[in-house]
């Protein structure tokens, strides 16, 4: 697992971070995606920073970050696979998909693999419903998911 | 007369759903056959409502903007298609609204089935009170199934499998009970938001949010932390706006909806909120801020909303008490006794040291009737005007200051005046601890815009926080207000940004000249006076800027104005800024003294002063005395009498040796405590009338147990001259309205008095009073409150001041020469001590201290910066020796760099930390006002307390020994 930073560099580099883009016009979102690239996460420690940065109540800020399921409260793992869930990809089997990989890899929905390899998480639409059932892994789409596929995967993010 | 009888049920305040809207132009539309007119942008829901047709709600108040998220007010309009929120749609001329039909219910119906699938209710589980607004939606739709079972994922029920494991419970959060007053149980909530928007629109704290999304969405406070733990200040407003019980008071929850309630005005602050005091039996079960309350608009903080527990604690005494010696123990003895004795003691002391040898002092915590007697008591029983009041300490410079510019004691403005302010000016306050619920309306019209600047040695939380940003903030050296006035005015003068015209009209041109002149010197430059005050030149001359030409600009000033030797001058001064700039006479501007207790202006109104027969008239007034002559039938000194510090004076002297306290504890409010005891124990005769054992108490020969404002009918004035109503709600648990008790004394000593009620109080003072003369009780159970003058120019009051022109006729502009106090740093005592309040207790603490509001501030603290922390080797949390010329105490240490380095401050609210050991007995050159702002002092590490405070404490436990009762005869 990736180390966690300590709270005092988390305090200078979200400040550092806030005085950069506070100017920007709605500057939270910009804010909380810079976090998450510098640190993997939206760690809990940033958050009243940035609040005091942006004359917002800590309140606020965890009401935005938790809306968004992207900003994550915990590093993921070196990979991250998302499987689509929404309408169109039950239709096509998704639900079987998902019970598969999940079986290949021994973890439930938003669990990390113990060894750090690999997130799982589901995902309601990526916009290819014409190629149901979908996942997508560390940022890339792939479509009409069958065994193979899942193997396939299930390798790359073993590997 | 049984008083109670006069409200034997519960007031219930219409809820129209949205705010009202302040349109002039009218439209008028059906609804439901009803034709009903009202101001356009009005929602169909308040439209409805005025009408008498009330629509289902859920999410919609009308303290509230609307929202339009619980889908259950929907209606349908003839001519547009489906069914749109009648909060969220506004009239328009001509419509034709249906409020109920076969599919208006069919879809409410089926909204209240979703929402109960996932609540208690659907459970069968009782969890809250059974009478919350969902309930009786819920029972309004006609609901009687729920066809989706309660078998899937839910947010109700906790099942006993651990959380994140696919158990149904994954939703599940147990109950908040952290804080002291209100519970929050996540699985009532149905996620309307109320709360939160209250919270923001009307609190403006901002602590609650809705964390997450869809099914797993739930308010929760601050970073999903415990309320206590997190940004709430505890105000109520969330409980308030809750529909379901899932925030809920825990006093109702234990004891059951209240059955009756009277109007009421809370006896906290200045401010001065209505609310509904909600009782069952004997018992106050609530306070509820009251929408008509033209001060609060239904809003409320801590102090007022929760805590009240005091008015019931186990430290009230409710019997008198006297003792022959202050080291004696007290012996309880029946009214009577303890009257005749007091009258005898005093009758005594007048025939042994003359006539001047006792006095009074007046409360600002009593009523106007309460206190006009204790001023009446003093000047027709004991013959003489040895009166005075705690105003003494804190804004008797406001009185001084403004009658001498303006002609007249008291502010400018009504509250509602700020919802016009462009430009607001705070010096020396900080309103979001001191007067909470007018820091909230500030901090709104803050949000729309307005702008603001801070003049305080603090970086408080009107400096900076969420959503509120000073535009600037001068952290002045305390004790150089009135440099920095000037300094404004240097500006507003020399780049000619004053109001000419308006000078010309409503000031004397040659006075203005003449002080143009003076603030136009060299030595008042922002850049001289940058020196000496430690602010950035340029900061003053923005802010002078900002405020002469940012549209109307409204000066709110505190005690960090008045407690200062130049506290006079400094009053003068924002009084020359207002006139200078034309900021005075309309909406949104004026000069307003933020007073720090309920009735402080009408116990200044009320003559307590004892140069003043009430309404400001003074003594030396011949005409004046000769109205209370010819009423009192006695022969009134016109020599003003001693103010509370030449009591005192006169006490170690000798000659001064009885007084009657009422409501105040003067050994922990006033300065130097040291000298203030020495001129009580130098008393022989001191009656200490008050709810509890006080401080002062422990130097008394006589208690006489005090009623608490729910105890009494009876006015108190707020800061914005609003005259209010306080009504008795509960039987006076020590037998005598404090009223009452004044009465047997003033009869005792020889006094005809025969008033029955305080309305007659108030009949006499109308009688007398001028700017009184419309006030009755009559006249405030009909319209709510009045603002002085209320007379026949006027006779619904005046909300606003100086419209036409100044009371005194032209407004006179007076030089204010910054002279330093004497009170110096030097190598000894490096260190400037300021001191001040905290939200969440009220001044010395005798009412908050015996609440559970001590969850919030336990002791006194003495904020340090960093720097001035670190070259003395104290931590956070340490204790430390806090040390002036006047005397030393100890308490522990807070580092923080909301003070500047060179500064710290502290609370007063402790007993046992004593700050006023700590103070000078300098004070305002023309009231007397003690210069509590400004101390040098020294800090240094150390084990713990004082031998001062150790003997102190010894000395009070001691001296509040009551004797066991001798068994009966």
């Amino acid at each position: 697992m990736p180390m966690q930073p300590a709270s005092t560099e988390i305090a200078s580099r979200t400040a550092a971070i806030v005085n950069e883009l506070k100017g920007l016009e709605g500057p939270l979102l910009p804010i909380l995606h810079e976090l998450q690239e510098e640190f993997g996460h939206v760690p809990q420690a940033a958050l009243p920073v940035i609040a005091d940065g942006l004359n917002l109540s800590r309140a606020e800020v965890h009401g935005v970050v938790t809306f968004y399921h992207d900003f994550r409260a915990q590093p993921a793992g070196r990979h991250v696979l998302k499987l689509c869930q929404a309408e169109a990809c039950q239709s096509m089997g998704s639900e079987a998909v998902a019970a598969k990989v999940k079986q290949l890899l021994g973890i439930d929905f938003h669990e990390t693999a113990r060894d750090g390899s690999v997130t799982l998480e589901p995902v309601y639409c990526l916009g290819l419903c014409a190629c149901s059932p979908s996942a997508m892994l560390d940022g890339e789409v792939i479509g009409r998911l069958d065994d193979e596929k899942i193997e396939e995967i299930v390798a790359e993010v073993r590997s | 007369m049984n008083i109670k009888a006069d409200f034997p049920t519960l007031i219930e305040e219409i809820d129209y759903g949205t705010p009202e809207s302040r349109a002039e132009k009218q439209v008028t539309l059906t609804v439901d056959g009803r034709s009903i007119t009202v101001p356009e942008g009005t929602s169909i829901m308040r439209a409805a409502m005025e009408g008498g047709v009330e629509i289902p709600k859920l999410c919609a108040t009308d303290m509230l903007d609307s929202f339009g998220s619980c889908r259950v007010c929907l209606v349908e309009i003839e001519g547009r298609a489906g069914t749109p929120a009648s909060c969220t749609t506004p009239v328009a001329e001509g419509i034709v609204v249906r409020t109920q039909s076969d599919r208006l219910d069919a879809i409410r119906r089926g909204v209240m089935e979703l929402y109960v699938s996932d609540h208690p209710t659907g459970w069968n589980e009782k969890a809250g009170t059974g009478a919350s607004e969902f309930d009786a939606v819920a029972k309004s739709v006609g609901l009687t199934e729920n066809r989706y079972g309660v078998e899937g994922r839910n947010h109700v029920k906790e099942d006993g499998v651990a959380p994140g494991h696919g158990s149904l419970a994954v939703d599940y959060i147990a109950r908040d009970e952290s804080n002291p007053y209100f519970t929050y149980d996540p699985a009532q909530c149905i996620v309307c938001s109320r709360c939160v928007r209250a919270c923001e629109e009307v609190q403006g704290t901002f602590a609650l949010t809705i964390e997450g999304r869809g099914f797993e969405s739930r308010m929760v406070a601050g970073m999903h932390e415990d309320f206590i733990a997190s940004e709430c200040v505890s105000c109520g407003a969330c409980v308030q706006a809750c529909p379901t019980d899932a925030l809920r008071e825990k006093t109702v929850l234990e004891k059951g909806i209240p059955e009756r309630s009277a109007v009421t005005t809370c006896a906290y602050c200045g401010v001065g909120c209505s609310f509904k005091a909600e009782v069952k039996g004997d018992e106050v079960i609530r306070m509820m801020p009251y929408k008509d309350g033209k001060a609060n608009h239904g809003h409320s903080c801590v102090k007022g909303r929760f805590a009240y527990g005091y008015a019931t604690h186990k430290d009230r005494i409710l019997k008198p008490m006297v003792r022959e010696k202050i080291t004696d123990p007290w012996h309880e003895v029946s009214w009577e006794e303890a009257i005749a004795h007091t009258a005898k003691e005093f009758r005594r002391i007048q025939y042994q040291y003359g006539r001047g040898a006792i006095g009074g002092i007046t409360s600002s915590r009593c009523t106007n009737e309460e206190t006009y007697l204790v001023q009446k008591l003093v000047r027709q029983g004991f013959r003489n005007n040895n009166v005075d009041t705690c105003a003494r300490v804190c804004h008797s410079p406001t009185g001084y200051g403004l009658g001498q510019t303006y002609g007249t004691s008291a502010g400018t403005q009504d509250f509602d005046s700020v919802e016009f302010t462009d430009v607001a000016i705070i010096i020396g306050a900080n309103p979001v601890s001191a007067h909470p619920v007018f820091a909230s309306r500030l901090k709104k019209r803050l949000r729309q815009g307005a702008k603001l600047i801070v003049i305080d040695p603090r970086r408080t939380e009107m400096v900076k926080s969420a959503h509120v940003e000073a535009d600037y903030h001068l952290p002045l050296k305390p004790g150089t207000n009135v440099a920095i006035l000037t300094a404004l005015a240097h500006v507003i003068v020399t780049e000619g940004l004053f109001d000419e015209a308006f000078i010309r009209e409503r000031c004397d041109w040659a006075e203005f000249q003449d002080w143009a002149s003076f603030v136009a010197l060299p030595e008042n430059s922002p850049e001289t006076v940058g020196k000496l005050s430690g602010v950035d030149p340029e900061a003053i001359r923005g802010a002078a800027r900002l405020y002469a030409k940012g549209g109307n600009g409204a000066i709110y000033y505190g005690l960090g104005v008045t407690e200062h030797s130049q506290g006079s001058t400094t009053v003068m001064a924002i009084a020359n800024l207002a006139m200078a700039t034309g900021n005075i006479g309309r909406p949104g501007v004026g000069v307003n003294p933020l007073r720090g207790q309920n009735n402080v202006q009408g116990s200044c109104d009320m003559g307590s002063f004892p140069h003043e027969l009430p309404g400001y008239r003074h003594i030396s007034g011949e005409a004046v005395r000769d109205i209370y002559e010819s009423l009192w039938g006695v022969k009134l000194d016109e020599e003003p009498g001693l103010r509370i510090p030449n009591m005192l004076d006169a006490a170690v002297d000798g000659s001064f040796k009885g007084i009657y306290i009422q409501g105040e504890d003067i050994l922990q409010s006033d300065p130097d405590t040291k000298h203030v005891a020495a001129g009580l124990a130098a008393m022989e005769c001191v009656v200490v009338h008050d709810l509890f054992l006080n401080e002062t108490a422990n130097y008394a020969h006589v208690f006489l147990p005090g009623s608490t404002f729910l105890e009494k009918d009876g006015t108190f004035t707020n800061a914005e001259r609003r005259i209010n109503m306080v009504r008795e709600v509960l039987e006076p648990k020590a037998r005598y309205a404090d009223w009452e008790a004044t009465q047997e004394l003033a009869r005792a000593i020889g006094l005809d008095w025969n008033y029955t009620h305080p309305s007659q109080i108030m009949d006499e003072i109308a009688k007398t009073t001028p700017s009184f003369a419309g006030v009755s009780f009559e006249l405030l159970d009909r319209v709510g409150s009045v603002q002085w003058p209320c007379n026949e120019k006027a006779p619904l009051g005046t909300p606003i001041m100086h419209v036409d022109g100044f009371v005194r006729g032209k407004g006179k502009f007076i030089r204010t020469e910054y002279v330093a106090t004497d009170e110096r740093t030097g190598p000894r005592y490096p260190l400037l001590l300021t001191t001040g309040r905290i939200l969440s207790q009220y001044n010395v603490g005798a009412q908050t201290r015996r609440t559970e509001n001590v969850a919030w501030h336990a002791e006194d603290r003495l904020e340090i910066h960093p720097h001035d922390a670190e070259n003395r080797g104290i931590r956070d949390g340490d204790w430390v020796r806090l040390a002036s010329r006047s005397g030393e105490t100890t308490l522990r240490a807070l580092i923080t760099d909301r003070v500047s380095p060179g500064v710290v401050y502290t609370t007063f609210h402790h007993p046992d930390t004593q700050a006023n050991v700590i103070t000078t007995d300098f004070s305002d050159w023309a009231t007397n006002c003690p210069e509590y702002k400004v101390t040098a002092v020294q800090v240094a590490p150390s084990n713990g307390p004082t031998e001062w405070q150790r003997e102190y404490t010894e000395q009070a436990r001691q001296s509040r020994r009551i004797a066991p009762l001798e068994a009966a005869e």
